[in-house]
């Protein structure tokens, strides 16, 4: 199979001024990716499809990552030489900046004509609360209709163009996404409200005062 | 003699349809099949909406046996997560292990010795028996042979689950490879009782065949039921003996290389039709296959060490990056991909479970048909649901 960067001149060539960088792997996998941007995801996708040196008809896997909003402290030093003529002195000053966090999605796509693979492709969304939303490959690759769905149960990201969005592995009346970093359990999924909760109540405050109840 | 056409209750010609005119007639049913009933195979539902027998929609509900195994394996060490993958494809924990092992191995760029690499290999296959022989037993059943083919396949299902116990202590949540190599070195002994079982298992598909494979109430359950066409199994990620039983050659043994299937002589079974009945075809063909793969396995493997010394099990903490890593697992193409931070517990683990993809086209392969067809499709397909709702 051709090297990443060279799919990557070919897709720039293809698609003038999108949005595609290859993004190294740092590890021994060497599995390198594509990042696309939103706006053009769609186009590449069928593009990677239908190419015939590439022909990548299959998507195997999509997975949904969450990458929360980080603060990175930054330090910056300088020096302030001594006017007395002694040892320049070293200030430091730090400032935090937030990183904003962001969703992605990983497809990991392999050719089943050519049988080569994997290339990897991602995409992130522009946030993680009001704006996680990324163009769906279902129509592209139908093997990520259950994966995209599922991604958007347990992560949030809306797939704009899914024939069938809706949660997978949750119940119907779930309201969060329980595998985004920051999500908190409930401690008891299975609570209602039972009368047993008053009565201890009303027998502690019997307790706190011997001589009877205040009502 | 009066043959079975002559008679006044099957005259010749074929069947015979009367159309309905009553006045339920286009009146359409929704059942809700599941998710206690015994033919889904586990807690599965499917939402059936009815034109008398035959189906017009059907909707799978998943998620009843959902525990988000990926978020515990975000919580969870590299090592702490291997006995965990037991428990997705419950009767495959030896295929799990590997695929997860073998995506460590990328992310931590260790080696795995000569022996573990056959051993791992006998193991996989020996899962890919027993799953296969149990799928022929559950598929009968579906379709109304109740108990003597599944207990035939038991039997066998058995012998090899003991194997599998008397390695590593555990029947099915075996717990046994590790990134690096494996967990215990068998004996010569077993691996002499593994090539006892090996060279009886032809014996075994002989008669089981014999009995099944032409059966005629099999054909006419099966032939022509679920009609998967090639474009659209690759369309829909379809993989293993669900994806080549429509016809399409794509093995990840054969692709990848992985492990050191390059150097095993095999053949990769293809069907022609890509119904019901070539996808139970498939696979005992792939059992044939697998006995030819573990003799040779057991054969050749050499001595030596299993485990890659500079593997470091407890505590691991592979460099930043992020891996792939996929085999060929008796159900289709089981894959881990994970990203590490520098921390010892992966920042992403994600399951590629192969029978949650091969169900997408559920709908697809039943409708027109029957909803007793649906039962006999949805076996066929080979579902485990602690690995399709994880």
């Amino acid at each position: 199979m051709e090297p990443l960067d060279q799919i990557c001149h070919r897709l720039l060539d293809r698609f003038p001024g999108a949005e595609i960088s290859v993004i190294q792997n740092p590890g021994p996998a060497a599995q390198h990716s594509l990042l696309v941007g939103a706006a053009a995801l769609r186009q590449v996708a069928e593009f990677l499809r239908d190419d015939a040196a590439l022909g990548l008809d299959y998507c195997s896997n999509v997975t949904g990552v969450d990458w929360p909003d980080k603060v990175v402290v930054e330090t910056t030093k300088s020096t302030v030489p001594d006017p007395a003529g002694g040892a320049p002195k070293v200030t430091e000053q730090k400032t935090e900046r937030l990183e904003p966090g962001f969703l992605e999605v990983v497809y990991h796509l392999y050719s089943m004509v050519r049988r080569h693979g994997p290339v990897v492709i991602r995409a992130r969304t522009a946030n993680r609360t009001d704006c996680a939303t990324l163009p769906s490959l279902t129509p592209v690759w139908r093997s990520a209709e259950f994966q995209e769905r599922e991604i958007f149960d347990l992560f949030g990201v809306v797939f704009t163009d899914h024939p069938d969005l809706r949660r997978i592995l949750m119940w119907d009346g779930f309201k969060d996404h329980p595998m985004r970093r920051d999500y908190v359990e409930p401690e008891d999924y299975e609570w209602e409200p039972t009368p047993h909760g008053d009565l201890v109540e009303k027998a502690k405050r019997a307790h706190a005062h011997p001589g009877g109840a205040p009502t | 003699m009066s043959t079975l056409s002559d008679s006044p209750l099957f005259p010749s010609g074929g069947a015979h349809v009367k159309a309905v005119t009553d006045e339920f007639h286009g009146d359409l049913l929704e059942v809700s099949m599941g998710p206690h009933h015994p033919s889904t195979h586990g807690v599965f539902r499917m939402v059936v909406t009815l034109d008398g027998e035959r189906i017009v929609k059907l909707k799978p509900v998943l998620g009843y046996l959902h525990r988000n195994h990926e978020k515990i394996g975000e919580a969870t060490s590299y090592l702490g997560s291997m006995p965990y993958t037991d428990r997705l494809d419950y009767l495959n924990a030896m295929t799990n292990n590997w695929a997860y092992a073998i995506a460590v191995e990328k992310l931590g760029g260790l080696a795995v010795p000569e022996r573990a690499e056959y051993i791992r290999i006998i193991l996989a296959e020996l899962s890919r028996l027993q799953n296969h022989v149990c799928l022929a037993g559950f598929l009968l059943q579906d379709t109304g042979a109740s108990g003597t083919p599944l207990m035939y396949a038991f039997r066998e299902r058995e012998n090899i689950l003991g194997l599998f116990e008397s390695l590593s202590g555990s029947r099915m949540m075996c717990n046994y490879q590790r990134f690096g190599g494996c967990r215990v070195d068998p004996s010569p002994e077993w691996m002499q009782q593994a090539s006892a079982l090996v060279d009886g298992f032809g014996a075994f598909l002989d008669e089981f065949e014999e009995l099944i494979t032409g059966n005629e109430i099999l054909m006419a359950r099966t032939q022509g039921i679920g009609v998967l066409k090639a474009a659209d199994a690759v369309a829909a990620g379809i993989t293993g003996p669900m994806l080549r039983a429509a016809g399409v050659a794509y093995d990840i043994r054969k692709v990848d290389g992985y492990g050191f299937y390059p150097r095993f002589n095999f053949r990769v079974p293809l069907g022609a039709h890509g119904d019901t009945y070539d996808r139970y075809m498939i696979r005992i063909l792939e059992m044939r296959e697998s006995i030819g793969i573990l003799r040779q396995a057991l054969r050749d493997a050499p001595a030596g060490p299993i485990m890659d010394p500079k593997a470091k099990l407890r505590g691991f903490r592979p460099k930043p990056g992020e891996a792939y890593g996929r085999i060929e697992g008796p159900k289709g193409e089981i894959g881990f991909y994970l990203i590490s931070d520098g921390t010892p517990n992966p920042y992403r683990y994600r399951v590629r479970p192969p029978s949650f993809v091969n169900l997408t086209v559920l709908e697809d392969l039943c409708l027109g048909h029957t909803i007793a067809d649906s039962v006999v499709i949805l076996g066929s397909i080979d579902i485990v649901l602690g690995e399709v709702d994880r």
